[in-house]
């Protein structure tokens, strides 16, 4: 199997794994962490693109997206401790009430 | 005077404006009432003097005055002028509502004393006096159709004055609405004028009908349009039915609006347009007939009545038919006379009527009285004397406008004719005997009354009774003023068929004895045995019922009109336009948002799964499309 191949399947399966984690689980610290297997997924498939196309430009978006990442989970982890604090409980169906 | 016809029609303004706005407050200290009938009084009594002077100059000057006020409305190059018109026909009747008017104020100082609503009561009193002088002032129909409403206006006030009680606000409802009838021909009247003359000033009207070529518009069209207005105002066949009801009011209203002045409206319309009408012999002929047939109706209905002011409600409606027989047949100065006679004998019979009222404490129904004649002595004389003079007792003020209403109802060449006078004559007999009848029943007599009624009986103060006075002096000389040869320069009487000229004594003869059958068969009836009546009563039951029931016509209006009204809008109107069409069209509308709404709603549940799943569902589909597109 070609090795570009092999990779865009390895990213495919890590945000499939990520998003039907993110379905079926209940706990928000897991759900948090299968959206970063989401995130990583898609990242593993810009860096082979980039590879594959012999230019920087994936890379340099891989960079970005790191970033952007690292100040998501900065916020959504204390947002996340708050909630817990407020119910005592990490159920993402305990907070329902939340939709606005 | 500048402004003197101004001054006369907007002095009860002022008092209306004061009463009205101070006169709650006023009447709550102790000295307040004394003021507000101070404020009410004198400023019609200042109108009364205003009138007097403008009189003088007008006999001296024989010039008609005329002031402009101002402009009301400009349309299309033509002007809508507000300006007062004063000459001998205004002059006697704005001398009657002045006169007659500040006489009741007073009278009304007395009758209405104690009332919680004192000061509104002479605030509405003064505010009719207003309108109604602007009616007869008026020298444009638009001026004079604002104080024909106004004064519609101020009856429905009075009419509905102690509007607590349910039947008395129905009844100020009632007057209001049948006017409004009339009032829409009135205006097709007054359009139907401005297209055809591009003017509403009267004197303008009468000279455009006086000179040749006539006027491209049917004159008997505009005049029978005309007449249905006054037939509403003057409560005419078929639109009598709001007076007898209108006497909810207070009495001394009764007298005032609705029997001396405000009802004298539609023949003053008619005499001041008699320039109109006389061009128009068609619409003369129904006024004539429409006169004739109410005011034979009314009188027997008022035969059989047995509450004192329905009596003279009725009486009431039917003089003023007669008034109308002699706008019928042309003789519209001998009408104007008798409405100033009648002014005066009616008002004083209302105003009696109040008295005994009054003495009563309350008391309308003549089965409950009797034997009033010594316990109120001044009462009696005064309407002992009135009843005389509507009865045309001679020599006294009925006599001379009726005896003249008579003879030309049989002999002007503009209409007379036998059956006319015939039937006017029978009119005029049965008036003599309701009235003798009243005041046999009433004054004359064992008396009827409850013990408790009994005790309370007595006479009125002398803010009332002295009113009385000067009221029954003036029925019994009121026929001594020539109103006719007064009016004549302005409305020449109708020539007299040559033919018949010489029975004018024989007539006058018949007319006296008619008067004096009247109070015969009266004395007869109700002065000997009390069973006498009764058992004529019982010989007569079907019509007794039938003249007792008014001869059904509220309950055929509430058949033909009021009964299809109520359906067509509580079936059509309510159930289907307003609950179906209207409501249901809006109830469509949020229905059909609420439910988008659940739908949509039902999308947000709040449940993270849920919504990672639709971006699942999300990705597929854009998935699919760029399968299928790239």
């Amino acid at each position: 199997m070609d090795r570009v191949n092999f990779l865009l399947a390895i990213s495919m399966g890590l945000f499939a794994i990520g998003l039907l984690g993110l379905i079926v689980r209940r706990n928000l610290l897991v759900m948090l962490m299968c959206m970063e297997l989401m995130l990583n997924g898609v990242n593993l498939s810009l860096v082979t693109f980039a590879r594959h196309s012999a230019t920087l430009d994936g890379a340099v978006m891989v960079f970005l997206s790191f970033i952007v990442a690292a100040a998501e989970i900065a916020i959504a982890i204390p947002i996340v401790l708050l909630l817990v604090r407020q119910r005592r409980t990490l159920d993402a169906g305990a907070y329902d009430r939340l939709k606005g | 005077m500048h402004n003197l016809l101004a001054w006369i029609v907007l002095l009860p303004l002022v008092g209306f404006v004061a009463n009205g706005l101070l006169g709650t407050r006023l009447a709550a200290q102790r000295l307040g009432p004394g003021w507000v009938s101070v404020i009410a009084c004198a400023l019609p009594i200042a109108s009364f003097v205003l009138t007097l002077i403008a009189c003088g100059a007008l006999l001296s000057s024989g010039q008609p005055r005329l002031e402009l006020a101002y402009t009301w409305a400009e349309i299309g190059g033509q002007e809508l002028q507000v300006a007062f018109w004063f000459d001998r026909l205004s002059a006697v009747m704005t001398l009657v509502v002045t006169g007659v008017g500040s006489l009741i104020h007073i009278y009304s100082t007395g009758y209405m004393k104690g009332d919680a609503g004192y000061a509104r009561y002479f605030a509405y009193l003064n505010l009719f006096l207003f309108f109604m002088l602007l009616l007869v002032l008026g020298r444009s129909l638009l001026v004079m159709f604002v104080g024909w409403e106004g004064v519609g206006l101020a009856s429905y006030l009075l009419i509905g004055f102690w509007f607590e009680d349910p039947a008395k606000a129905a009844a100020g409802k009632k007057a209001f609405i049948t006017n409004r009838i009339g009032d829409a021909a009135f205006l097709l009247g007054m359009f139907l004028l401005w297209q055809s003359l591009g003017t509403l000033d009267l004197d303008r009207i009468n000279a455009a009908f006086a000179a040749s070529p006539a006027p491209a518009v049917s004159a008997s069209l505009v005049g029978v349009l005309l007449f249905i207005g006054a037939c509403g105002k003057s409560a005419q066949i078929p639109l009598h039915v709001w007076l007898p009801d209108a006497m909810a009011g207070p009495t001394p209203v009764s007298a005032l609006i609705h029997a001396a002045t405000m009802v004298t409206a539609g023949i003053y319309l008619v005499a001041r347009l008699s320039g109109l009408y006389l061009q128009a012999p068609e619409a003369s002929q129904v006024i004539a007939v429409v006169g004739l047939a109410t005011a034979f109706f009314a009188a027997t209905v008022a035969v059989v009545q047995t509450d004192i002011k329905k009596v003279l409600a009725y009486s009431t409606v039917s003089q003023l038919g007669l008034m109308f027989v002699a706008l019928g047949v042309g003789a519209y100065a001998v009408a104007i006379f008798h409405v100033v006679t009648h002014a005066f004998f009616k008002a004083c019979l209302f105003l009696g009527a109040g008295s005994v009222i009054h003495a009563l404490g309350g008391e309308q129904d003549i089965r409950r009285m009797g034997g009033l004649a010594r316990r109120i002595p001044r009462t009696f004389a005064t309407f002992a004397v009135a009843t005389a003079a509507i009865a045309g007792i001679p020599p006294l003020a009925g006599f001379w406008s009726k005896d003249e209403i008579l003879w030309f109802a049989f002999a002007s060449s503009r209409g007379g004719a036998a059956w006319l006078w015939l039937l006017a004559s029978v009119t005029a007999l049965l008036t003599s005997f309701y009235m003798f009848r009243l005041l046999w029943l009433t004054f004359f007599g064992r008396s009827r009354m409850t013990p408790e009624v009994e005790h309370h009986v007595h006479e009125s103060p002398w803010s009332m009774t002295g009113v009385l006075f000067v009221l029954a002096l003036l029925s019994a000389v009121g026929g001594f003023i020539h109103v006719p040869q007064f009016l004549e320069p302005l409305m020449p009487l109708p020539a007299v068929q040559p033919e018949r000229a010489a029975l004018q004594g024989t007539l006058i003869g018949v007319a006296i004895a008619i008067g004096l059958a009247g109070l015969a068969g009266a004395a007869w009836f109700f002065g000997g045995d009390a069973a006498r009546a009764g058992a004529w009563r019982e010989r007569l039951t079907g019509l007794h019922r039938l003249l007792s029931a008014k001869y059904y016509v509220d309950e055929l209006y509430e058949a033909a009109l009021g009964r299809p009204l109520r359906w067509l809008s509580e079936r059509v109107l309510l159930q289907w336009g307003d609950r179906r069409l209207i409501d249901g069209t809006l109830h469509l509308a949020a229905g059909t948002a609420r439910v988008a709404a659940s739908l949509f709603g039902a999308l947000q549940s709040g449940s993270l799964h849920r919504y990672a799943f639709y971006v699942v569902l999300g990705l597929l589909a854009a998935l699919a499309w760029s399968v299928r597109h790239v």
